[in-house]
């Protein structure tokens, strides 16, 4: 049995990436993910094959990962908000030409250059787009220290099962929390990607790596194509956690380290004999609307936190269809809404 | 009867999409036969850049990337970081290496990466419709600079081996030209020993290839090749700008 280590979330990361067999990093320092490319310049040099690069920006940072990754070895990146928003074209490019890799967004506070403090205000970025063209990344979100190792492992094993870029996001101080955490001993790798990886073309004809197809109905064909991928991602990728959500009438929807704050609210709550539950989405895309849509047979109301504006409500207004009310409370600018403040947003609804 | 002359190994059999007199088909032919003669074709990456040569991998009989409007020397980095026993070459247009992508081909030149560049530099825009790029001469007209360019408004075109140069890392960069005889044989020559000292692990090799593009400058082959003799080699000394160990700066 492997023993739990205490551990900065950027750094769970990290070690979880070398332990799932990432080879190559290529980054960009930036608030407050900066662990990550600082633990990884010390692991992956000593590691047979590994190479670190501190990339000379994010722009650059993202094509270095796609041309490792055009190897079909495992590459990453990490970066914040304003570094991730640099990376968007290469995010497209990446989905464009079908590659594997694990892109981290530990998330602060925007627009521009916004501050360090953590914020959600990224979410349709990652959910929605950011880069051109019609696309999705797998998008995962962690709510501690040992599921941001554990979503590491994880995201690379999806990245690598459908040819896509998987992103994981966490807000800042999930980030910078220090939490106990424990690493399996092995975490094999099984997919062979040698039927299109760039290896040179030795004894076969050449293999292509690209996102070009200048004919409409070579390039209608390949959307179509990516669409049929993203629907079975749909159908069978969905991850999401309830907490007491049997007889839940008062349906909080959070993600991330909101997810936290909502379970204090959740048992506040009961304690008032309130049947409050929580739905928390642990795949922002693929998103989890059927349970969402389902629960809204036995809710009263949702109320859904965020540390934004309102983003992710959208996609619990989409899921719940106007079957139910929907509301939304957000806190932003590095502000973490406290259990009280949500307990009286619930009682404003609570009749 | 005896076969003298072949077409080489490197190259599938396609007719090239570029127009009459275009120097990308002679670049890629120079390309491909010194990749058969160094028996590089079965360990070689291309990297097609965003410009007419965005059709490369049709052509080269080599594992192929695409990448993004001057993203080239990152993705080549990317690639040959982490498969070391492969060769890399980016080839890549001025619009491309010179405007979008002049951080790219900078860092990875001063990281020296061990990887090859040729670097096509026709003076213009030429998939876009002939548009002004870093390298077109002061003077040059084109569809974004129609009165001519005028330094006041546009700057002056960048010299990008003399810029290399003055780096530390690179291991070797030469400017050559595809006007005459001579010059085709000296361009060969550069990029067979641009991809031999890659396959030897010494590093960042650059080779800038002034070439011409008759359908952008209103020109007939025949013109165009005059004009980059007159025009292009005098802004554009050709020559080798390094050939040194990185750490030793000397031409
Ligand atoms: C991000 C981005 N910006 C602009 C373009 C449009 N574009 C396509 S080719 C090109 C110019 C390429 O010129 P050059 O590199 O000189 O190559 P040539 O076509 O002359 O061989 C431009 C600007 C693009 N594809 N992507
Ligand atoms: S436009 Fe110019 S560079 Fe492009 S194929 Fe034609 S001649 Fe060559």
């Amino acid at each position: 049995m492997s023993k739990k280590v205490l551990m900065k979330g950027n750094e769970a990361i990290a070690e979880a990436a070398v332990r799932a067999g990432c080879k190559l990093y290529f980054g960009y320092p930036i608030t407050p993910q900066s662990e990550i490319p600082e633990y990884m310049s010390r692991r992956l040099p000593k590691i047979e094959g590994g190479a670190y690069i501190q990339a000379e920006t994010e722009v650059s940072a993202i094509n270095m990962v796609y041309g490792a990754a055009s190897t079909g070895k495992r590459a990453m990146t990490s970066s914040s908000s304003p570094g991730v928003s640099l990376m968007m074209e290469g995010i497209s490019y990446l989905a464009g030409a079908e590659l594997p890799c694990l892109l981290v967004n530990i998330m602060r506070g925007g627009p521009g250059l916004g501050n360090i403090n953590p914020e959600q205000a990224d979410y349709f970025q990652a959910v929605k787009g950011g880069g051109h063209g019609s696309y999705h990344l797998i998008v995962l979100a962690p709510s501690s220290v040992q599921e941001m190792a554990d979503l590491t492992v994880e995201g690379f094993n999806l990245a690598d099962k459908y040819r896509n870029p998987v992103m994981v996001v966490a807000e800042g101080n999930l980030g910078q929390m220090m939490e106990p955490v424990e690493f399996k001993e092995s975490y094999p790798q099984t997919v062979d990607h040698s039927a299109w990886a760039l290896t040179g073309a030795k004894g076969r004809p050449g293999h292509v790596v690209t996102s070009i197809y200048l004919a409409a109905e070579d390039m209608e064909k390949y959307i179509q194509k990516l669409y049929r991928k993203y629907d079975l991602i749909e159908k069978t990728e969905v991850r999401y956690e309830e907490f007491m959500m049997d007889d839940a009438e008062v349906v909080l929807v959070a993600y991330g380290i909101v997810s936290r704050v909502v379970r204090n609210v959740v048992e506040a709550l009961r304690e008032e004999k309130i049947k409050a539950g929580m739905i928390r989405p642990i795949t922002l895309w693929p998103y989890p609307k059927d349970i969402i849509r389902k629960r809204a047979d036995q809710a009263k109301f949702f109320l859904t936190c965020e540390m934004s504006t309102g983003q992710m409500v959208e996609d619990v207004l989409l899921s719940v269809n106007g079957k139910k009310p929907v509301y939304f409370y957000g806190r932003f600018g590095g502000m973490v809404p406290t259990p009280a403040e949500i307990v009286a947003e619930v009682k404003k609804y609570y009749k | 009867m005896e076969k003298i002359f072949q077409k080489t190994r490197g190259l599938n059999d396609r007719i090239f999409h570029y127009c009459p007199g275009c120097g990308h088909g002679i670049a890629h032919r120079m390309v491909a036969e010194s990749l058969e003669e160094l028996s590089l074709l079965e360990k070689t990456v291309m990297i097609s850049p965003v410009g007419c040569s965005v059709f490369l991998y049709w052509y080269f009989q080599t594992d192929n990337v695409q990448a993004s409007h001057g993203r080239a020397p990152a993705v080549a980095t990317g690639l040959k970081r982490a498969n070391p026993g492969s060769i890399v070459v980016s080839y890549q247009g001025d619009g491309d290496l010179a405007s979008s992508g002049t951080a790219e081909i900078i860092h990875a030149a001063a990281r020296g990466e061990n990887f090859t560049v040729v670097f096509i530099n026709n003076a213009i825009y030429g998939m876009t419709g002939g548009q002004m790029a870093p390298t077109t001469l002061v003077g040059q007209k084109s569809s974004t600079s129609p009165y001519g360019r005028d330094p006041k408004f546009a700057g002056y075109p960048i010299h990008v081996c003399e810029m290399l140069a003055t780096l530390k890392a690179p291991r070797y960069i030469e400017r050559t030209a595809l006007n005459n005889v001579a010059n085709l044989n000296k361009t060969k020559k550069a990029i067979r020993k641009a991809l031999e000292l890659q396959e030897k692990g010494e590093g960042f090799s650059f080779v800038e290839i002034l070439s011409p593009c008759p359908t952008n400058w209103g020109q007939s082959p025949d013109e165009a090749m005059k004009w980059l003799e007159d025009n292009m080699i005098p802004e554009y000394p050709l020559g080798v700008f390094r050939d040194a160990k990185p750490g030793e700066v000397k031409a």
